[in-house]
């Protein structure tokens, strides 16, 4: 059921027309009918996509594509150069005011997210940026939208503005920005309810709370998993208040999101950050490029890379791949690579993040246990150090000590064995490969994992 | 008849019986009774001509005639306070729909590709998604072609046909719940974050006590900050009692100790509320298997229902939502909240059609009488309403 990305989707095209030498332009069309279910299925608005395929199919068909001996490859290249550059322009940090405090006002639907991403938001001004934040309190109509603040408050130890749920929003931040230049916070951070945008009293109030002090920044917070009415949201609230950026959340998600390229396309305001888990400190900056793989289902290698490189230690990888070559791989660098496996995060996600994954059968069914991953450790662990770096002498009743020390059973701990003894053949194999110079592996990053 | 009438009529004439039912339960007199249901029927006899701000003017005058009856004033209001609801949650879909509808009859005389079109436009914009759209077109154009239907006078109606069709598949609508009657029924609320899962817990809490049943609530979102004290201010409001633990406890344990509480207060109904998790979460959902094991281990026919709520915003996405949510918990209906906005919620036919998840109840609102049961052609009229206007203003233009 998962939906075929454009790859996919152009394969069909692709295979019919590949017979022919050259493609014409009515085969140009049926490569942008694909494109458009590409960008349908992805939940891009219907009225933004045909604009975009207008303009991609103008490109296409004046450019190399019909000379192309790759035609869909040359056709997916343009729709991703189209869709980055479209989402993209200057990546523009955070406005802050010349004379303090900042003001940040945080607007959007009810449940996109706006207040864990206020709290995400005050972790990076003060670790990012070294600011000293006020987060305000302004959400007086959903029941316990305060406390949930004010625990967030607590947990990054940051203070919190409130005054209950009985005073009105606009005087709540108009007392707010007073106690901001008492307490010299230089960054005041409003927290507002979520509103429906044909709530006409409720925008209201915030063109109200706008009027106070002109904010430096006011950031839509959108849930990246919404559909065709993405574009509705951003026009209403940009036409309102004024938006300045937007900040797309749940992107930890397997939304395609196009909402993305939708807001943008319409509001031409830049996409800022995007929230990637529930914890404080899933904030990251957008990256337009990877966004038009997402969008179009091409997985997110550059992602996945980026993690590897900030889990894997780069020394402990060298020495890994010195202990290969010298055919002194050891069970205990064995669950040293683990335990940097294990670091990556949840093994399903990273296998979800490799383009052409979610093609290969059974896999998108393969339910990856991590705890699997802690049994191994267990086993290891159970083990003598003479066991660990010579598991020759691992014989009958040692198994039956490592299975009863860990709690498994002789069956995997055989299995356990097994495993560590192919993969050591497997690595000779692989070492022997690099020196004759053939390709390594295909992924940059990973492959110090497994050199 | 046209598609049009056909569907007015069914909207009001289920408005009709709702308010005569109503009525008779609350007013005894005879008087009154008569008087307000002539009216009613007045109305509704009218409403296939007239157009809707008459139909509110009407109403109005009824109620101020009930309000001038002391007696019967407060539980009057009560009924018509119910019609309200409707009215305001889904005044857009029902706002001078006639015109409209003949406006785009009146732009495409003929049945042709371009009249197809613009249908697969105005389904796609109301997050239906292609495949769905494919299949009705697909089973329209056969349709078409079959009973040689040139105009498109006669194509109104069967475009509603099929896709309620598609929705329901000869598959009885559903939208009740499983209500163990003299027993303990356990409903579990499953859904990603933002959903609003806890508001529609409230709302039925609401529902359920309106009905005289005892009801008891289980907070078991103990990971986001404040869910807890969120679940108690609608316990408060409505009146039901929370069992909570606190903010970082097993939300198992907080579903074995509710069951205990509910068995040992002979609650009717326990509803259970668990932390929103994306569906890609594996260690997320298996704790929703664990919480729904644990539950069917206290009692074994429990959960009766379990319900997915899934925000009406939701683009393609709530597909995979609803299957790996009903892969871990056995999902038993869709409860499609935040309604009230200009979002449709189109996916829920594809889940429907796929997965064979019917949706429950709509959610229309913040208050807490803002949860409607789900009524499939209503909702089918509605996908097209708001892309209508706009398209018959920008043809006014």
């Amino acid at each position: 059921m998962a939906f075929e990305g454009l790859a996919e989707r152009l394969q069909g095209t692709i295979n019919k027309i590949k017979g022919k030498g050259k493609v014409n332009e009515q085969d140009v069309k049926e490569m942008m009918r694909e494109v458009r279910f590409a960008l349908i299925e992805a939940d891009v608005n219907l009225k933004v996509v045909k604009s975009f395929v207008k303009k991609v199919s103008e490109r296409a068909v004046g450019q190399d594509v019909m000379k192309s001996l790759t035609p869909g490859q040359q056709v997916i290249k343009i729709v991703q150069d189209e869709l980055t550059d479209l989402m993209g322009g200057e990546q523009s940090p955070i406005k802050f005011a010349t004379k303090p405090p900042t003001v940040i006002m945080m607007v959007g639907l009810q449940g996109a997210g706006k207040t864990t991403t206020t709290g995400k938001l005050a972790n990076v001004l003060r670790k990012k940026y070294n600011r000293k934040p006020l987060l305000v309190a302004a959400d007086i109509y959903r029941p316990a939208a305060v406390k949930q603040l004010q625990t967030l408050g607590k947990q990054l130890s940051l203070p919190v503005f409130s005054l209950g749920t009985d005073i009105s929003p606009v005087e709540i931040v108009r007392q707010a920005i007073e106690t901001a230049k008492e307490e010299h916070h230089d960054v005041v951070l409003i927290d507002t309810a979520g509103r429906l945008h044909v709530d006409e009293k409720l925008m209201q109030e915030l063109k109200d709370i706008r009027a106070l002090k002109e904010p430096d920044e006011v950031f839509l917070v959108v849930d990246a998993m919404t559909g065709q009415d993405a574009v509705n949201v951003a026009e209403s609230f940009d036409e309102a208040v004024g938006i300045t950026g937007v900040v797309l959340t749940k992107l930890d998600g397997d939304t395609r999101g196009g909402a993305a390229l939708s807001i943008r396309s319409v509001t031409q305001k830049p996409i800022k950050f995007v929230g990637m888990g529930e914890k404080m400190d899933a904030l990251e900056p957008f990256h337009p490029e990877r966004m038009a793989s997402r969008i179009l289902g091409m997985g997110d290698v550059m992602t996945l890379i980026e993690k590897a490189q900030a889990a894997v230690d780069e020394e402990q990888a060298k020495a890994l791949e010195e202990k290969f070559k010298t055919q002194s791989f050891t069970l205990d660098d064995f669950l040293e690579q683990m335990s940097q496996v294990k670091k990556l995060g949840p093994l399903d996600e990273i296998l979800k993040m490799l383009p052409g994954a979610n093609k290969i059968k059974g896999l998108e069914n393969a339910k990856i246990d991590d705890k699997q991953i802690g049994h191994i450790e267990a086993i290891i662990l159970s083990m003598t150090p003479a066991e660990k770096t010579n598991p020759e002498i691992i014989n009958a009743s040692r198994r039956k000590r490592i299975a009863k020390g860990s709690g498994s059973s002789v069956q995997e701990v055989n299995r356990l064995i097994k495993q560590f003894e192919d993969m050591k053949k497997m690595m000779k194999q692989m070492t022997g490969m690099a020196q004759k110079g053939k390709k390594k592996m295909k992924l940059p990053g990973l492959d110090s994992l497994f050199k | 008849m046209s598609f049009l009438k056909r569907m007015k009529e069914k909207l009001m004439g289920s408005s009709k019986t709702e308010k005569e039912e109503l009525l008779d339960q609350t007013t005894e007199e005879q008087e009154v009774v008569e008087h307000s249901t002539n009216e009613v029927e007045e109305i509704t006899v009218d409403s296939t001509k007239k157009i809707e701000p008459e139909t509110v003017e009407q109403e109005k005058e009824i109620e101020e005639d009930n309000q001038q009856k002391e007696e019967k004033n407060k539980r009057g209001f009560s009924a018509f306070s119910i019609t309200e609801k409707f009215k305001s949650g889904l005044a857009k879909t029902r706002d001078s729909f006639t015109s409209k509808v003949n406006d785009l009859v009146a732009r495409y005389r003929h049945v042709d590709e371009e009249f197809f079109e613009e249908l697969e436009d105005l389904l796609l914009q109301a997050d239906v998604g292609m495949e769905t759209v494919m299949e009705l077109t697909e089973k329209l154009r056969f349709e078409v072609q079959r009973k040689n239907i040139k105009d498109t006078e006669g194509i109104q109606a069967l475009i509603s046909e099929k896709l309620v069709e598609i929705y329901e598949q000869g598959e009885e609508d559903i939208t009740e719940l499983n209500i163990q009657e003299g027993d303990l029924t356990v409903i579990l609320f499953v859904g990603v974050n933002g959903v609003g899962k806890t508001t529609t817990i409230g709302k039925l809490a609401h529902r359920f006590k309106k009905q005289g049943k005892n009801v008891l609530l289980a907070a078991g979102d103990t990971f986001r900050a404040g869910a807890i004290d969120q679940l108690q201010v609608w316990g408060d409001r409505v009146g039901v009692e929370v069992i909570k633990q606190s903010e970082g406890s097993d939300p198992a344990a907080v579903m074995y100790d509710a069951i205990r509480a509910a068995k040992n207060r002979k609650a009717d109904i326990l509803i259970c509320d668990t932390a929103g998790r994306l569906q890609n979460k594996v260690n997320l959902m298996n704790e929703l298997e664990k919480i729904h094991r644990v539950i069917s281990r206290e009692i074994p026919s429990a959960p009766h229902e379990v319900l997915l709520a899934l925000d009406a915003t939701t683009g393609q996405n709530a597909l995979q939502q609803a299957q790996i949510f009903k892969e871990a918990t056995n999902v038993t209906g869709i409860v499609l909240t935040k309604l009230d906005g200009t979002a449709k919620g189109g996916i829920v036919l594809a889940i429907r059609n796929k997965l064979h998840i019917p949706v429950k109840f709509v959610g229309l609102g913040e208050q807490m009488d803002d949860l409607q049961p789900f009524d499939s052609e209503r909702y089918v009229y509605g996908l097209f309403a708001d892309a209508l206007d706009e398209q018959i203003a920008k043809t006014e233009e």
